[in-house]
Formats: structure tokens, C-alpha cells, sequence
């Protein structure tokens, strides 16, 4: 939340007459980002309590007893955790520069390759997520919001509603009630489009709660504003002027919380695959965890720490084309 | 189906009726009333301008004849008809089709009046667009460039494409006009379209309007100042309290006020009336309490001076990466109690010569002393415990306010440290709000429950909280309806006899300026045009810039001519 907010003022300054200094800058920027979240990983496994070696031997083994001094000799010289700090941060770092994330403690294959395979569902249903919220708020927004009825109050209230609930009940009540109850949509849907339906609404529903709230907020203000009055008094309709004036303002905040969302999405995307049983990121991330496989866990941690700082800077570009103003000032 | 167009129009025919119009808000025991009871009609190539102060009900009005009351309006009326077409409950659709095709209305300030993320040309295509009458791309280009000339705009084909915030304020305010004027409306109504602009800017304006009217246009002007419309209106209805409360020809009005409220509108226009007079009739309260020393009334050239500005510069990076100077060396001296008058357009770098007074930028070359010793030079800490001698008021006090916090509060904040009791805190805020002319009961009070007028004297008693020896004054009465600047500039001058401090006094509107101030500057890109005393500016102005500026001034028209329109649109404004 705080990066988009801070690079987005940069933007502003920068963008003024030389969008490829900006660019480069972006860049930059977003190469540091994922460079703080790779020595937070690194650090993350050496603070951690429990001797690495011993934790491997365990993880390979299933056993949980204490290793023999020679083992633990021997997986500490393999991995290289014998060594200085420093010189194991060095190493880490050119590893990650070469595209490898370290092997994985329990599956002994390269941890790239195990998040390439699991990403791309978990990526669709994040985006799926993502743009049904927005249409979803837009919508209703569009319809609803700043009239004086009972309709826009309950508008809000559901709104609030959707904000708060977790997502993984949310997910379980649909589960129930579509899929076990209803039987419109399958229980498990594995990756098929009609098995995206319900764990896209689980994740999207808690989103569009927070994007409606923002965007009517600014909805109701923009309303109000002596243009919104010019456009009607030259002939313009009312729901004319809520779809061509006022929903572009109100767009704008919701645009800037679109990045900080793809990040919760993502998070939240993991939950709900477990609750669908859905093929991703969501089911090997679990098992990493619970038994300890650290290079799986810090890989996703980069890879998010990218995505994060791709995502905030195409938030920046679509920021732009709404608002015109920031490009020319 | 809605015929309109084809009834003949006659010179004489009515073109807009109105009788017994009611506007109330809410329903039932809520039930509030804002206009009772308005008639008038307008013929063509007539202007009648609807004068009163905000919340008069002038606006609410204004919209009612466009079906935009608003959606808890209840509007009421014997006859509204526009051609002999009845107008009450009519259809939206129906509405939409008058809108905009047979009234055009422009609002007050075009920055927010017209959309600030769409160009302008945009803007002004809508209408035509809406009403489906161009049949092509570009033919709506086409209008939309013959209608950026109609209204005066230098270099139409750029500007369609720029957004709002790239004009300045009186080509945005055309632009908005000609947005209105798209489809050839037969009646232009026009809500204080002068208001937010600088005296050139809206000399054009009203010209514009004008030559609107000659063109055969009915116009419905509406002001709360009685300046501006004098030059153009026919007809003159002062509204308060959403009632009429005179009606006449401008010659009737001004000549011989017969409601005692329209001689107190006459009264606060500041160029018909002798310079430091008083505006307002209401007395402000004085407290005996304090009667500070009177301002010493020595020789002006004999007091010390307090504020020293010397070639001031400050640059700002332009658009194309290059430094601009914003105020290009300026020199100047502010005596102990005296006002010192700063006059210019906006962008004319006033505001940013104010900021290096007060030290809050830095200048980049030259420097101010205060008081006879170094203060833009001085590192911030050396600068801290003479801060409070210089005090501040903004143009608009709401935004220099914090909303939560209380009127007591917000002046509390001002005062000295050597107050120290709670107690003799608070009395010193009574007393300071007894000098504006408030009572202590608005202590409690947050700034948005109070009007606009008690908001400037607060902050107003705010600035004088610490005993200051300079108040900078930005806009202070800009942002304020007519009656209220003039209560406004009156304790203004009262506060500077009874407390002997000095104003640097910054305005756009030189008959503001010129009523206060000792001394007038007049300012033009960073420079100083002209500097002199005030009456020795108005009698021998130095350039031709200051002589535009005051030939621009909007003066009550005793001897109204009709048909006094100035040839400025012909003449092209830059």
C-alpha cells in the first residue's frame, strides 16, 4: 500500500516531460523491491529456530529424531551452510541473478520449475478476481449509488458486508451452497472454465465490498460537483453523465488500491484453492510450510515481490490514461 | 412530440414566462422554502440579472428553470413557459431536449464547472453530440473550433485539445460559454459567470455576455455583485431570503434604491464609494476592554519600516524543463502601519512574493528584512520566535482550518505562550472574537458550521491572536459575496487603527485594493509595473497595463446606456 502510494507521487513529479526517465526509474524501483524481499527471505531462513541441516534431514527422511553429527557435516557442507553469512548471501544473491531459487528440501527438484508449473491457475484466478470485483463495483455503483432509495442503502450495507466477511467462509458457503446443494457448478472443477466460477466469486466478493465502498465514496462527492451540473444542463441524462463524467473520477481510487489488491489477491487466491481443491501455487505452498521447505516459501516470496512491482507499475499506467493531468502537468 | 421551433418569434413575444415560481426543499414539517413567489418574464435580446447574496436564492432559481432544482426540489409555479410551451411537468426526456437546445446555462467557476479530465473540445462537442447535431467527426471538430472563436479564445486549435486546468481562468470561463452556446440557444443563463476572475478577465466575459444579448439572445444574469451586472441587465431583480425585493431598470436602482437592502448592496461595491469608507452598515462590536494604543499618526515617510524587499527573484521550472522566473525583482518597503496594496492577474507571481515574505520560500536572489534586521537570510531556528509578527489570512479560511477542532481552539492555537492559564487563554479568545465582531457563543463551533463571513473573522482573529506587526492578507475577501467583503474590509480598517498593524494587502480586484491600501503595487509576470500612492496611481497611472486594469474595474453604471459594448472581442485577447 505504502509503495504504490509513494511511487505513484513520483510519478507525478517525473512523468512531466521525460516518460522514459520515469520508466527507468520504475524499473529501478521495482528491482529494489524484489531485492529487499530476497534478503528478507534469506535472513527469514537463517533467524529461524531450528538448525537448517537437521530440519532437511527431517524433511528428507520423515523422521524426526536428532541427526548424527556426520549427517548434519554433511548437509551443512552441501549446502553450504558452513560458510560465512556474507559469503552465503553473496552466493544466494548470484544464484537468484542466474534464475535459480534453490532446490526443494522434500522434492528435490529446482524451485522455479515447481512455481512455473502451480502459478498460472493461481495467476487466472487472481486476475478472474480481480476484474469481477471491479465489474462488479462498477456496476453497482454505476446503478446504485448516490441515489436516494433503499436500494443504495442496502448497496452499502452489503458492501460493508462482503468487506469484512473472510474470504474462506465465503468460499465454503458457496461451496455448499452451489456446488453440494444446488449442483450448478462442480465441487472440485480442476481447471476448467466452469470451475473458475466459484472460487473467482469467493475471491472477487470480498474485493468488490472494498472497491464499491472507495468508488462510491467518490461516486456520491463527484455527483455533487458544478461539472456534473454543466453536463446535465447541456441535455445530458442522468445515467449519461454518471457513465461518461463521474464514473472516470470515481474509478481513480479505486485504481490506485487495484496493485495493494492483486497482492491480497494473490494471498488470497492460495486459501481458496485449498478450500476448491484447485490444481496452483495455493496446495504446494501449504505442504511447504507445514513441513519447513523453505526454498519453496522464499521463491514464492520473490515471485510475488515481482509480480507486486509489475502490477503497481502497469497501476501507475492506467492512472495515467484515466487522468490525463497527471501526464501534462 | 415537443414542437418548439417553428412559432415565429416576435421582437416583442415573451420569451420566458415565469409566474409565482416556489422552490422548497424536503416535505412535510421539514419543509423549507427558498424561493417564494418569483415572476418575471425575459424578451429577446433582453438581459435580466437576478441580484442577491448567497443563499438568497438566486441559484435555486436559476436551475428551476432548467428541471435541475435538484431531486428534493418541489417546484411550483402558476406559469413557466418557454415560447408559449408549458414547461411544468414535463417529461426528463422532454427536458433533456430543451436543455442545452433551447437554454443554455453556464455555472460560476469553469476549473470545476467544466470536467477536469476531459479536453476541452470534448466539452464543448458534447452538447452537439447529445443533440445529434453534427453528422460527422468532423464537422464537430469544425463547430467546436468556429465556436472557441465566437467566444474569444486565442489559438482554438490547440487549446480544443487541452484539458481545463492548462487555460487560464478567463479562457476556461469562455470555453464554458461556448460549451453553452453549442446549439444556438435562444436563452443563455448564466450563474455567476464573473465571480472567480480577475477584473481583465471578466471585462471580457461580460463583453462576451453582452454581445450574446445583441445577438438576440434572451440572457438571465446572475451576480451577487450589483458592479458587474450594471453594465449589462435591462432589468434588475434583487433577491433576499428567496424573495424579490425590488424590481427595476438599472437607472431606477442605482439612482434611487427604493429597499433599504439594495442601498446596502449599492453601498458595498467599493468603487462607488470614497476610499476608506465604510461599506457595511452593521457596527462591529468594540471592546472597551482593549483599547490598545491608536496607530501613531505620524507622516507615513516617518514611520519606521518593517518590511524591506529587495530585488526579489524566485524561479519555478517551467513546462519544457526551463527555469521561469515567477517573480523577477522586486523592491519594496512596508511602514509601520500602513497597507501596502498588491494588485495583479493570477499567475502574476503575487502569492509566491508573499511566500518569500513570510519566509516560507526561499528566494533565490535578493532578500527581505524584517525589521531592520535579516529574516529571509536567517536559518528557520533563528527565524522561529519572530514568526509570530508576521500572521496570515488565506482566500479561503475553511481549507487553512483544521475541520475537527473548534473555534476556540483553532484561535487558542494562535496565541502566545506567555498566556499560560487556561482560563486567561480562553478570556484572551473572547476578547479577540468580541474585536471581529463575533460572539463567544461560536467558541464551540467547527468551521463548517459557521458561514463564510464568520469563517474570514475568525481567521481573521486568528492572524491577531499573537500580536502581530505585518498581517500578509492573500484574497482575504475573494472568496466572499459582496455585503459580506464589504463587513470584511471595514474591520479590516478598524483593526489596523486600533492595533497599528500593517497589511500587505494581495487581491485581484483593484477597487478592493484601492479602498484599503495606502500604497498600491501593481504586479504583471514578476514584475512591478507600478508603485506609488493610491490616489496618485488612479489620477497619473505609469504604464498602460495599470491603466487596463482600472479601465477595467466593474463601476456601478449610474447613467445606464444600453448598447455600451466594448469592442474587446474584435480586438482579440491574448
Amino acid at each position: 500500500m505504502m509503495l504504490i502510494l509513494t511511487t505513484r507521487n513520483d510519478a507525478v513529479k517525473i512523468v512531466a516531460h521525460r516518460p522514459i526517465v520515469w520508466f527507468a526509474r520504475r524499473i529501478l524501483s521495482g528491482v529494489a523491491v524484489v531485492w529487499a524481499a530476497a534478503t528478507f527471505a534469506f535472513l527469514i531462513q537463517c533467524v529461524l529456530p531450528g538448525d537448517r541441516a537437521q530440519i532437511i534431514i527431517n524433511v528428507t527422511s520423515g523422521n524426526v529424531g536428532a541427526a548424527s553429527s556426520a549427517e548434519l557435516a554433511a548437509i551443512n557442507a552441501k549446502y553450504g551452510f558452513d560458510q560465512p553469512l556474507a559469503v552465503q548471501y553473496g552466493k544466494y544473491i548470484l544464484r537468484i541473478l542466474h534464475g535459480d531459487l534453490g532446490e526443494s528440501y522434500q522434492q528435490h527438484r529446482p524451485v522455479a520449475g515447481i512455481i512455473a508449473e502451480q502459478i498460472g491457475p493461481t495467476i487466472v484466478l487472481a486476475i478472474a478476481g480481480l476484474l469481477i470485483a471491479w465489474i462488479i463495483a462498477i456496476l453497482t455503483t454505476l446503478f446504485i449509488a448516490g441515489r436516494d432509495n433503499i436500494w443504495s442503502k442496502l448497496l452499502n450495507d452489503m458492501q460493508v458486508f462482503l468487506a469484512t466477511v473472510p474470504p474462506y467462509w465465503l468460499a465454503t458457503i458457496l461451496l455448499v451452497v452451489f456446488a453440494v446443494k444446488l449442483r450448478i457448478f462442480p465441487v472440485i472443477g480442476g481447471n476448467s472454465p466452469i470451475g473458475l466460477v466459484l472460487p473467482t466469486l469467493a475471491l472477487a466478493l470480498e474485493l468488490s465490498g472494498f472497491f464499491g465502498q472507495v468508488v462510491q465514496n467518490e461516486f456520491t462527492r463527484v455527483l455533487e460537483q458544478p461539472f456534473v451540473t454543466s453536463a446535465r444542463a447541456r441535455g445530458m441524462s442522468d445515467f449519461g453523465v454518471r457513465l461518461r463524467h463521474v464514473l472516470r473520477h470515481a474509478a481513480l481510487p479505486g485504481i490506485t488500491l487495484s496493485g495493494w489488491a492483486l497482492g491480497k489477491l494473490l494471498s488470497g487466491a492460495i486459501l481458496i484453492e485449498v478450500v476448491f481443491a484447485r490444481q496452483g501455487l495455493g496446495g504446494v505452498l501449504v505442504a511447504a510450510t507445514s513441513s519447513r521447505d523453505v526454498p519453496i516459501v522464499s521463491g514464492a516470496v520473490l515471485i510475488s515481490a515481482g509480480l507486486f512491482a509489475v502490477v503497481s507499475v502497469i497501476v501507475d499506467l492506467t492512472y495515467r490514461v484515466v487522468d490525463p493531468r497527471i501526464k501534462l502537468r | 412530440m415537443l414542437q418548439l421551433r417553428p412559432k415565429p418569434i416576435s421582437q416583442q413575444a415573451d420569451l420566458l414566462t415565469v409566474d409565482s415560481l416556489r422552490v422548497s426543499f424536503g416535505r412535510g414539517i421539514d419543509e423549507k422554502t427558498v424561493v417564494r413567489s418569483i415572476s418575471f418574464s425575459l424578451r429577446p435580446g433582453q438581459c435580466l440579472a437576478i441580484v442577491g447574496e448567497s443563499g438568497s436564492g438566486k441559484s435555486v432559481t436559476a436551475r428551476a428553470l432548467i428541471g435541475l432544482a435538484g431531486r428534493h426540489a418541489n417546484v411550483h409555479a402558476r406559469q413557466l413557459s418557454l415560447d408559449g410551451t408549458d414547461l411544468m411537468g414535463l417529461s426528463d426526456r422532454a427536458w433533456r431536449r430543451i436543455r442545452g437546445n433551447e437554454i443554455g446555462f453556464v455555472l460560476q467557476d469553469a476549473l470545476v464547472s467544466l470536467d477536469p479530465l476531459r479536453r476541452i473540445g470534448k466539452e464543448i462537442g458534447e452538447g452537439l453530440r447529445l443533440h445529434r447535431a453534427v453528422s460527422s467527426r468532423e464537422e464537430l471538430a469544425q463547430r467546436v473550433i468556429a465556436l472557441l472563436k465566437l467566444v474569444g479564445v486565442p489559438d482554438p486549435e490547440t487549446k480544443a485539445e487541452q484539458l481545463p486546468h492548462q487555460l487560464s481562468g478567463g479562457q476556461r470561463q469562455r470555453a464554458l460559454i461556448a460549451s453553452a452556446l453549442a446549439l444556438d440557444p435562444r436563452i443563455l443563463i448564466a450563474d455567476e459567470p464573473t465571480t472567480a476572475l480577475d477584473v481583465t478577465a471578466q471585462a471580457h466575459v461580460l463583453s462576451l455576455l453582452e454581445e450574446t444579448k445583441t445577438r438576440g439572445k434572451g440572457l438571465i444574469l446572475i451576480s451577487h455583485d450589483l458592479a458587474v451586472v450594471s453594465r449589462v441587465a435591462d432589468e434588475i431583480l434583487v433577491m433576499r431570503g428567496g424573495e424579490v425585493v425590488e424590481r427595476g431598470n438599472p437607472v431606477q436602482i442605482f439612482r434611487d434604491p427604493g429597499h433599504p437592502y439594495t442601498k446596502q448592496l449599492l453601498d458595498a461595491v467599493p468603487s462607488g464609494r470614497p476610499r476608506g469608507s465604510r461599506l457595511s452598515p452593521s457596527t462591529i462590536v468594540r471592546s472597551p476592554a482593549r483599547q490598545t494604543q491608536p496607530a501613531v499618526q505620524s507622516p507615513p515617510n516617518s514611520r519606521p519600516i518593517l518590511l524591506e524587499a529587495t530585488s526579489l527573484v524566485k524561479r519555478f521550472k517551467g513546462p519544457d524543463g526551463t527555469l521561469r522566473p515567477a517573480v523577477d525583482g522586486v523592491s519594496f518597503e512596508l511602514r509601520s502601519g500602513e497597507t501596502l496594496g498588491v494588485v495583479g492577474e493570477s499567475g502574476s507571481g503575487k502569492s509566491t512574493m508573499a511566500r518569500m515574505v513570510l519566509a516560507l520560500d526561499e528566494p533565490d536572489e535578493g532578500a527581505v528584512r524584517f525589521a531592520g534586521r535579516p529574516w529571509t537570510t536567517l536559518a528557520e531556528r533563528e527565524r522561529r520566535a519572530r514568526r509570530r509578527l508576521i500572521s496570515l489570512i488565506y482566500q479561503d479560511p475553511l481549507s487553512s482550518f483544521d475541520p475537527r477542532w473548534t473555534v476556540e481552539r483553532i484561535i487558542s492555537d494562535s496565541l502566545s505562550s506567555d498566556v499560560e492559564t487556561p482560563r486567561k487563554r480562553q478570556e484572551r479568545v473572547i476578547e479577540l472574537l468580541d474585536m471581529v465582531g463575533l460572539s463567544q457563543a461560536l467558541l464551540d463551533r467547527r468551521p463548517l458550521e459557521l458561514s463564510g463571513g464568520q469563517r474570514q473573522r475568525v481567521a481573521i482573529a486568528r492572524a491577531i491572536a499573537p500580536n502581530p506587526a505585518v498581517i500578509v492578507c492573500d484574497e482575504p475577501v475573494s472568496a466572499l459575496d459582496v455585503s459580506i467583503q464589504a463587513q470584511v474590509l471595514d474591520l479590516l480598517g478598524y483593526l489596523k487603527d486600533h492595533l497599528g498593524v500593517s497589511y500587505l494587502f494581495i487581491s485581484h480586484d483593484l477597487s478592493v485594493v484601492r479602498h484599503i491600501s495606502d500604497r498600491i503595487m501593481v504586479m504583471r509576470r514578476g514584475s512591478i509595473v507600478d508603485s506609488g500612492a493610491t490616489d496618485e496611481i488612479f489620477r497619473n497611472p505609469q504604464s498602460e497595463y495599470t491603466k487596463s486594469l482600472i479601465a477595467a474595474m466593474p463601476q456601478l453604471v449610474r447613467d445606464h446606456q444600453i448598447g455600451h459594448s466594448a469592442t474587446i472581442l474584435e480586438e482579440g485577447i491574448a
